[in-house]
């Protein structure tokens, strides 16, 4: 569905411009307020109207084969970790309420800065390793599976 | 003339920061503590590539760790998968490393559903576990922005730089910036391609609006391949498309449908299709591609391409459309639920859709359809660079020294970019990111990149080139009163209709049925020279459509490429991807190889050759 935006809500704060990943949401010069200019290359992504902080943007169905009255509206809170979505269909008979977790941790707290990880022994950077490995790979002591470990050969030619 | 901003003095360069190019920058601070390392992004880090809009599962999980798949077990699903065209290295390198990525993502905070009784990651099928991955792409980019020295967003990277002191060998990459319009130059040791691959190449099924909902992102430009092709690095497998069945025109995902709520698919009349069509494709492909006995004994899957060739076949006969079955699954209302968010998590267009027309899955099926072709190289298909592998598991003619590189020196990719490693997904394109970063580190500390030297004439050159557009617009547009129409230039919208129609029409897209031939074929290469020297004449009323004009001269090298390649393998490798009706059976004697390609940057003339295919055995045999 190609965004749109309400006149009367939209401030032109540019959030939806900064976060969109085809570069289709603009400002208007003379309505300093954003809009769509190319609905023909929107993913219909959302992404916009999650960022959007007075809910100014909505999705109207791509006109070539949606029908007119309905509505996907939805809600994002990072601090809360959740994503909550309201979907109501042309004909009323579909009007469900749907909540999903979207981070299960704060945000951003727990990637490590790699910079600060001790640095990898001259062995490590010889292996096949990557950072956190062995350890991540199973969790538990086991090394990296390599052919050999699997009773393994390339061979060329046809195989099925 | 816009303003040149030039960053020097960097090691690793990342070009689009989708999955792989994040998996590359977050690792690369760990092998290079010293390093300098920046992102180059099209779009903004945080919602960018081919999972901004999130995720409903992780399509490449072994599971090791709970006993589940070895990563030889992968490989060969991804052999039957692509009718035995993979590389092999590179696959099973990528699934040796991948869980140890999905293990990290669990910490960082993804939400991974987990089953109940077992404690282990739910399952949607043998590879996928399901998540909570709304929230994916920020994740991921908050990992990479913690180890990148610098990211640049809403740098469209036009062009890799070239070192002018030694020949192929990579130095940076230049581009502009979509809002300012400066221009900027990255001059790099060593550079990591994660640009995407080509959606919007073949005429999409939609008419109007409607042709942003394809299947890839719109912005998944086919950057990866015109980067690279125009440096002159070898491409493999460039033939190999995809074709999905999917949600008819909101091309929703059908994974979680099959795999986890158990629906299936049945024709208007409400019967199987599939199997009758198995043995007259079992003529083309052969009993050892197709053999529905052994893969209901084995559990082998039935290739992708051969089920969308039954889907075709029955539609063709009169009996579309195709209807997934739904209406049992639906009554249990955690099945419905779960269907529900499984859009809403990757494809909301497609909950849109559903709205707009009034369909309740629990009381109708809905129509699939199968889509237009795509190019790429991390979904279920290995379109991409020519690259090497780790030097453990590759054979001769698979290695010259550093993991994930191209055959230009100091040119890394992942995900899309790379070649011949299908079923990577987003997982496995973060790990091939991982493992391009380590190899470029190596790189470098090896001496490999000293002496690197880039004249200004190159620089002042291409900074010409990629302005041209708008200068273009600017000496002409005054010579008509208004409107589009110009005789002297076409807007970057005019340039990627004709390319979507030629491919349609002559490399094997949905108007013809996914059929081509020798001469179509022909003609196709024919037309898109002549729109290559169309594209010189392209005009940008400003930078926006800057934008737009490279994005689809990325398109147009990817798009040049796929044809070659097609014309190269003269065979049906993949009945239900596409055609060739000059050659209509699949043909192991000649054509149990990959192809690979270079395009000569001076001349532009492709030269291909035919590599062999390796396969993982026991050891034993």
């Amino acid at each position: 569905m190609p965004t749109f935006v309400y006149m009367t809500r939209c401030d032109g704060c540019g959030h939806c411009v900064d976060i969109c990943p085809s570069d289709i949401m603009h400002i208007d010069p003379t309505l300093r307020r954003a809009y769509n200019i190319e609905p023909n290359m929107c993913w219909e992504c959302y992404s916009c109207v999650k960022a959007c902080p007075h809910n100014a943007i909505d999705v109207r169905g791509y006109a070539d084969f949606a029908p007119l009255g309905h509505s996907v509206r939805v809600i994002r809170d990072e601090e809360k970790g959740v994503i909550a979505w309201r979907i109501k269909s042309r004909n009323g008979e579909t009007d469900m309420n749907l909540l999903a977790p979207i981070t299960t941790k704060p945000w951003g707290k727990h990637i490590p800065k790699l910079a600060d990880a001790p640095e990898p022994s001259q062995e490590m950077r010889d292996s096949q390793l990557l950072y956190s490995e062995p350890k991540y790979i199973r969790m538990d002591d086991g090394d990296i599976h390599t052919l050999g470990s699997n009773g393994l050969k390339m061979k060329a030619g046809v195989a099925y | 003339m816009p303003k040149t901003i030039v960053e020097d003095n960097i090691d690793i360069l990342v070009a689009g920061a989708g999955l792989g190019g994040t998996g590359a920058a977050f690792e690369a601070r760990y092998w290079g503590k010293d390093k300098n390392i920046v992102i180059a992004e099209k779009a903004n880090i945080d919602r960018s590539g081919a999972v901004a809009q999130g995720l409903y599962a992780i399509n490449c999980y072994m599971g090791t760790r709970f006993g589940e798949n070895n990563p030889e077990d992968h490989v060969r699903y991804a052999r039957i998968d692509l009718m035995g065209m993979v590389r092999e290295d590179l696959l099973f390198d990528m699934a040796r490393h991948v869980d140890s990525s999905v293990h990290q993502f669990e910490e960082w905070g993804l939400p991974i559903m987990r089953d109940p009784k077992s404690g282990t990651y739910m399952r949607e099928g043998r590879w996928q576990i399901m998540i909570h991955g709304e929230s994916y792409k920020p994740i991921v980019a908050e990992a990479a922005k913690k180890s990148a020295d610098k990211v640049f967003n809403r740098i469209c990277v036009t062009h890799l730089l070239m070192d002018d002191g030694k020949e192929n060998r990579v130095a940076g990459a230049v581009g502009f910036n979509v809002r300012t319009g400066d221009y900027h130059v990255f001059k790099s040791k060593a550079v990591i391609v994660g640009a995407g691959g080509a959606s919007n190449i073949f005429r999409p099924r939609s008419v109007g609006e409607g042709a942003g909902r394809v299947w890839y992102a719109p912005w998944s430009s086919g950057s990866a391949y015109g980067l690279m092709i125009e440096a002159g690095a070898k491409m493999t497998q460039m033939e190999n498309r995809i074709v999905l069945a999917r949600f008819k025109d909101g091309y929703g995902p059908v994974g979680a449908y099959f795999l986890h709520l158990k629906t299936y698919t049945q024709n208007c009349n409400g019967e199987e299709y599939e199997s009758k069509w198995f043995p007259d494709l079992q003529k083309i492909v052969g009993k050892e591609y197709l053999d529905p006995e052994v893969s209901h004994l084995t559990h082998r899957p039935i290739p992708t391409c051969l089920r969308n060739h039954a889907l075709i076949s029955e539609v063709n006969a009169g009996r579309g459309p195709i209807h997934m079955v739904t209406m049992e699954a639906f009554q249990d209302p955690h099945l419905e639920e779960i269907g529900w968010h499984n859009f809403l998590g990757m494809t909301v267009g497609q909950a849109v859709l559903w709205a707009a027309t009034d369909v309740n899955p629990k009381y109708e099926n809905p129509e699939l359809t199968t889509s237009e072709p795509y190019v790429m190289g991390s979904h279920a298909t290995g379109s991409g660079a020519w690259c090497s592998g780790p030097e453990d598991l590759s054979p001769p003619e698979y290695f010259w020294g550093y993991n994930r590189m191209t055959t230009v020196e100091g040119l890394f990719g992942a995900g899309d970019a790379v070649g011949g490693t299908p079923h990577a997904f987003s997982s496995g394109s973060f790990t091939e990111g991982r493992l391009a970063a380590k190899a470029a580190c190596r790189y470098i500390d090896d001496g490999k990149a000293e002496g690197i030297r880039v004249s200004q004439e190159q620089i002042d050159r291409r900074k010409e080139e990629i302005f041209k557009p708008m200068e273009h617009y600017k000496v002409y547009r005054n010579e008509i009163v208004a409107g589009s129409v110009s005789p002297n230039y076409i807007n970057p919208r005019q340039g990627l209709d004709r390319l979507q129609k030629l491919m349609d029409e002559y490399a094997g897209g949905v108007m013809v049925n996914y059929m081509t031939n020798d001469k179509l074929l022909n003609i196709g290469l024919k037309k898109l020279k002549l729109l290559e020297e169309d594209l010189e004449k392209v005009a940008a009323e400003n930078i926006h459509e800057l934008l737009r004009a490279w994005e689809l001269k990325h398109r147009h090298l990817a798009s040049e490429s796929v044809v070659q390649h097609t014309l190269f393998r003269k065979e049906t490798r993949w009945p239900g991807y596409y055609y060739r009706g000059d050659a209509m059976k699949l043909d192991d004697e000649n054509w149990h190889v990959l192809t690979v390609s270079r395009r000569d940057p001076k001349t532009g003339e492709y030269t291909m050759e035919k590599a062999p295919c390796y396969h993982i055995v026991d050891e034993d045999e």
